[in-house]
């Protein structure tokens, strides 16, 4: 696969293992690829990377650009953005998405001041149409689509003069499509030439606990928002998830207000999951919150304002205080017997 | 040793505010019905530089902000918690920018500063939550970057002018890095680990006045107009774009890859829901056929 023009997934890999959502990606671009009738590349920088980047080709992935050094083996912004600049410059995709993970966060914008192009954050759609500036036509160029600050709105967002386009995707946004074990692919190898002017981060100390909030693969989620008005309240949510034995989920409201960390956000900038059954307690369904939840199996909405937009993407509503629904949902699960 | 630090701060509407009355019939928001405010982790990284002022007696604190000429009042606001000097860049030419525009714009204004050993800033703005500018800045300027920032490392020489270093703890997904490095370089700060002082009462005493003279001096438009024209001793310093000699082409919307193609209204129809009495009976049924179709169990 040596033509240009491909679609192209930044791949994260943190101490050797592969990031969830650059595999996700890659699926996406797969798909994205096929509707322009190009390749799918993996860029992946590290240290001993060999046998990972095998594995990666079973998605459907046509090449996979491996550049090795031992200073690329932990993430650093400026050894990272030299090989990532030098590899776009090379290989000149057309499109080149990032997870926006810690990772992603801080070196694709930098790719992107350095490269002059456009990057848009925390997409929660991607396609391919036509676009036209000036009389001008541009044919297949990649629609960034993600809610807008102010209001209901999703704007459409298109970077059609400058390649690559560019774009950031949260965790959980792209489904895995199934792997593809007969595709033939390729690992392009190079050894990175790193100087010593870009090595000026020192890393002192990494501290990691295992995930303690698996948002993603819970299977029921109870959700607060503002509206339980006080952590004592809200901890009567985390009560509700408790004794249904499912995951704590929270609006960004929530988490702005300190009632809980941010590792619980469901939505655009937090997580995007897709449970059995999602309860949303004191939430009123923000366009931002719905884009993380609202493929959920089964929404139960619990809010005092019958309007509220989370009532038009439920399935169940109970118009009340979550201050008296949420014990008697308690009480009616513990006498189920 | 003293150090020179700029931090960019940026006025926000407050989005806590993005409920019932700030809506519009279309589902839209009425900014004007919002409140302006400080960008919250901007406030932590003014913070953050006024905790190294502190402990480096003669480090200098710059704080620059872009803007309409309303966001003075984030100027204002960091004169009263010990900023040194402010400036604001405004111009019509920076309208419509996108984050690499607005990183070009920063850089050039850090640039007329000059000597700058530390740019701080927040982690992102809560009106768009991209995270992006300061990197984009970083890159522009040159320098490493250091994200995600919560706190100084523990020792006390974590920022230390002699060496030009700096250690600094940083949020990554479950965990954190504790990293160095060499100066110069660009921080992103999270809410997590300063608490920003309160305006001095001393200092909204000194600055009171003189701010709100430039800003509701009749001669303040025309000063925004022509902000090259101004002195520099004025309080809240204008900077337009020759002022930073910025190039047009790469400002504002000329110089802005990324263009708004449309923007969709999301029209919800209400689907087949079903409503459920708010009684114990109520609840309790609903909950019996959850664990019947084993929905939960
Ligand atoms: C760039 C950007 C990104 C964002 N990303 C996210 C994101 O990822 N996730 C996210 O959630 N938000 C996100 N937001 C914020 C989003 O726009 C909303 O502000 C937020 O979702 C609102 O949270 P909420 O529903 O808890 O609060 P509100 O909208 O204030 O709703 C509170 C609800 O509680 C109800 N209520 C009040 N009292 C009670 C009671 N006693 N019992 C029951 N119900 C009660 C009210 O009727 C109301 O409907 C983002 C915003 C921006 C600008």
């Amino acid at each position: 696969m040596d033509s240009k023009n491909n679609v192209m997934v930044f791949i994260q890999q943190d101490d050797g293992a592969i990031a969830d959502v650059s595999v996700e990606l890659l699926c996406k671009a797969r798909e994205l690829a096929d509707r322009l009738g190009v390749g799918v590349e993996g860029a992946l920088a590290g240290s001993g990377m060999e046998a990972r980047a095998k594995e990666l080709l079973a998605w459907g992935v046509d090449r996979i650009n491996l550049v090795s050094h031992d200073a690329l083996a932990h993430y650093a912004p400026l050894p990272y953005t030299k090989v990532m600049t030098d590899l776009i410059r090379e290989r000149e995709p057309q499109i080149v998405l990032y997870g926006a993970t810690t990772t992603g966060r801080d070196l694709g914008p930098r790719i992107a001041s350095a490269l002059k192009v456009g990057l848009t954050a925390d997409c929660t759609d991607l396609q391919i149409g036509d676009h036209e500036l000036q009389g001008k036509l541009y044919k297949d160029i990649l629609y960034q689509i993600r809610p807008a600050f102010g209001g209901n709105i999703i704007a459409t967002i298109v970077s059609p003069e400058k390649k690559p386009q560019m774009a950031t995707v949260r965790e959980g946004v792209m489904k895995l499509t199934p792997k593809k074990p007969g595709h033939k692919g390729v690992v392009v190898e190079t050894k990175a030439q790193i100087g010593p002017e870009l090595l000026q981060t020192e890393l002192l100390e990494c501290v990691k606990e295992a995930r303690t909030v698996n948002l993603k693969g819970a299977q029921i989620i109870v959700s607060g928002g503002i509206g339980a008005g006080s952590k004592e309240n809200f901890d009567l949510i985390a009560k509700l998830a408790h004794a249904l034995g499912a995951e704590l989920g929270a609006s960004r409201a929530a988490v702005d207000a300190g009632w809980v960390d941010k590792a619980h956000q469901v939505g655009q900038t937090g997580t995007t999951v897709r449970p059995k059954l999602y309860i949303a307690c004191g939430i009123s369904g923000s366009i931002q919150h719905r884009a993380g939840m609202a493929e959920s199996s089964r929404i139960i909405a619990i809010n005092t304002d019958p309007h509220a937009p989370i009532f038009q993407i439920a399935h169940y509503g109970i118009v009340g205080d979550l201050k008296e629904v949420i014990p008697a949902f308690i009480k009616a699960y513990k006498n189920k017997a | 040793m003293s150090l020179n630090i700029v931090v960019l701060v940026k006025q926000v509407p407050d989005t806590k505010n993005v409920t019932g009355k700030a809506m519009k019939d279309d589902g839209t928001v009425n900014r004007a019905a919002l409140p302006a405010i400080f960008n919250p982790e901007d406030l932590h990284a003014l913070e953050a530089a006024l905790t190294v002022k502190d402990r480096n007696p003669g480090t200098r604190v710059n704080v620059i902000t872009m803007g309409p000429p309303s966001a003075a009042q984030v100027l204002k606001e960091s004169l009263y918690r010990g900023a040194d000097f402010v400036a604001l860049i405004s111009d019509r030419k920076f309208a419509g920018a996108d984050t690499l525009a607005t990183s070009y714009a920063l850089k050039c204004a850090i640039e007329k500063i000059g000597g700058v050993d530390l740019v701080f800033c927040g982690r992102q703005a809560i009106d768009g939550d991209t995270a992006q500018v300061g990197p984009q800045t970083a890159e522009k300027l040159g320098m490493n970057q250091v994200t995600c920032v919560s706190a100084f490392g523990a020792e006390t020489n974590a920022v230390d002018a002699k060496k030009r270093t700096i250690t600094a703890r940083r949020s990554i997904e479950g965990g954190y890095e504790v990293v160095r490095t060499k100066m110069p370089a660009l921080l992103t700060f999270t809410d997590e680990g300063f608490s920003p002082r309160p305006p001095s009462a001393r200092r909204v005493m000194a600055y009171k006045n003189a701010v709100a003279a430039a800003t509701n001096d009749a001669s303040y438009d025309e000063c925004y107009m022509n902000a090259s024209a101004c002195k520099d001793d004025e309080i809240i310093v204008l900077w337009d774009i020759a002022s930073i000699k910025a190039d047009p082409e790469s400002c504002g919307l000329a110089g802005s890859p990324t263009k708004v193609k449309k923007i969709d209204s999301v029209v919800l129809t209400a689907q087949d829901i079903r409503m459920i009495d708010n009684t114990e009976e109520g609840i309790a049924r609903l909950v019996h056929e959850l664990i019947a179709d084993h929905t939960i169990g």
